[in-house]
């Protein structure tokens, strides 16, 4: 049964020497943020460890996380990851469709109960409204809540399955939720961000393929490795913001010399995620880098949180200036309604004195 | 279009010149002067995971050229191609794993006598002289 090899003997059987394991174990130890000296440590465990069976259910979401997830191509170490675990079900990237491939989910739920991994992408519509996200006429909710009964760990990928997401904004026409809001009673590691960064997916699946935990979590229940640091904390423009250098426009010269975003909305200081670290396809940029501050997609709530391009220090009321005239005019209001109302009471009093 | 002439553009690629740097890479090659002075005075080898580091553009560039290249280069077809060369200072080792589409999955900075990846692995050499031993026993059985 492909669940009971270790991942070593599927290795072995793919032909790879140890010396590519030595390198599979390296890129997997920097995949999960380790120290390069835990190597030997992660090789040991992954020796050993036993493929765990992975069952995916994507819910109501863009396919943006697999699209993510993908967007690598074996043979890779993130391939490799996807070998090493058994991945019993998907039904966006799997051939099998219809009654067999509902059968398939079944019959893997069944024969691995209580030790599969369930990874959700997309946020689900809550019992009420349970009818808005369906597959093959079974709610999601439904899908959820009896997936999730087997499950020894879930993974909610993306901010749609941690916390909601885009479904959730202003007004949740279909009470979409979060993976946390409806399974209370399983571990549960929020992988967030629109979409999570590839690395950071397959980093949290190989810690758990390695050590068969789940890694140290923050209080929003995302793993400390990759989430523990905020992009402000880790961005390479962060010498401009110190020096209070900001471009003030996108096509400015403060902009063109590459200087801090934050007065053109940048979330960095309250997002936290690896972008400004591991950056986005390959290490190649992320959004800053680019020229275009974060937008906060790892965050809960974000597309609720105002502007993308007002800067945090304004909050909701707008900018610093409309906040300072707004104040000042709402004094003048305020002074001017009470002349008003003198000038009211005196013309009443006059009437009834006449 | 007329007017699009009038935006300048700058590419950040072309060689920017020093005051632009953004200063990683002075630091890291502090701690590899660090790691080298503990190599010779106690044996202990470092390892420097290149992923974990901010760098804004052209700072792993900056450090590349810093180190240079040295002597030794090696090659190791694996999982995807990987190379180990050593920079200009002995025993300053650039580890660089690629994968099957030549992306990068792993960059290191090894300070050691000889990065263990180069070396053979007992296991393989196990499974080698298993081999060897076959194929001469079918040939004298021949």
């Amino acid at each position: 049964m492909a669940a009971s090899k270790t991942v070593g003997d599927v290795l072995r059987a793919r032909g790879v020497s140890r010396r590519g394991f030595m390198k599979f174990c390296a890129a997997t130890a920097s995949l999960m943020a380790l120290p390069p000296g835990m190597v030997n440590a992660v090789a040991a465990a992954l020796e050993k460890a036993r493929r765990p069976s992975v069952l995916w259910l994507p819910f109501q979401e863009c396919t943006g996380c697999t699209e993510s997830l993908t967007r690598s191509h074996s043979p890779t170490v993130e391939g490799l990851i996807f070998d090493a675990i058994s991945l019993d079900y998907h039904h966006t990237l799997q051939a099998a469709a219809g009654h067999q491939a509902e059968a398939a989910l079944h019959a893997a739920m069944e024969e691995n109960y209580g030790n599969y991994l369930l990874l959700v992408d997309g946020s689900i519509p809550s019992k009420d409204k349970a009818f808005y996200s369906c597959t093959a006429g079974v709610s999601h909710y439904d899908m959820l809540v009896e997936a999730a009964k087997g499950a020894a760990a879930l993974v909610a990928i993306g901010t749609c399955a941690a916390y909601g997401g885009l479904p959730r904004a202003n007004p949740n026409p279909t009470g979409a939720v979060g993976v946390q809001d409806i399974i209370k009673d399983k571990p549960i590691i929020n992988v967030s961000g629109c979409p999570p960064i590839p690395v950071v997916i397959t980093g949290v699946l190989a810690h758990y393929l390695t050590f068969g935990t789940i890694p140290e979590l923050d209080k929003y229940g995302r793993p400390m490795a990759f989430f523990g640091q905020n992009i402000h904390d880790r961005c390479y423009r962060r010498p401009f913001y110190d020096r209070g250098e900001f471009a003030e426009t996108f096509d400015d010269e403060g902009a063109k010399k590459g200087y801090c975003l934050y007065k053109l909305g940048c979330k960095g200081p309250t997002t936290y995620n690896a972008c400004a670290t591991a950056k986005w396809n390959s290490g190649v940029s992320f959004p800053v880098q680019s020229g275009h501050g974060c937008i906060g997609c790892s965050e809960p709530d974000f597309w609720d949180k105002g502007s993308f391009y007002r800067p945090l220090s304004a909050g909701y009321w707008g900018d610093a200036k409309t906040v300072g005239i707004a104040g000042a005019a709402g004094a003048a209001i305020g002074l001017a309604a009470a002349a008003a109302a003198r000038s009211r009471q005196k013309k009443a009093q006059k009437e009834e004195q006449a | 279009m007329s007017g699009l002439e009038g935006i300048s553009v700058k590419v950040e690629s072309s060689g920017c010149s020093e005051t632009e740097s953004w200063g990683n890479a002075v630091p890291i090659l502090h701690e590899i002067r660090h790691a080298l002075a503990r190599l010779l005075e106690q044996g202990e080898a470092t390892i420097i995971d290149l992923r974990s580091i901010p760098m804004g553009p052209g700072d792993e560039r900056r450090l590349f050229d810093a180190l240079g290249e040295g002597e030794l280069r090696a090659e190791l077809d694996a999982l995807g191609r990987s190379t180990i060369r050593e920079s200009r200072y002995p025993a300053v080792w650039i580890v660089e794993h690629f994968n099957g589409n030549d992306e990068v999955v792993g960059r290191f900075v090894e300070i050691t006598w000889i990065p263990s990846i180069l070396q053979a692995q007992a296991e393989d050499v196990r499974a080698g002289l298993d081999s060897l031993a076959e194929s001469l026993a079918a040939d004298a059985g021949k």
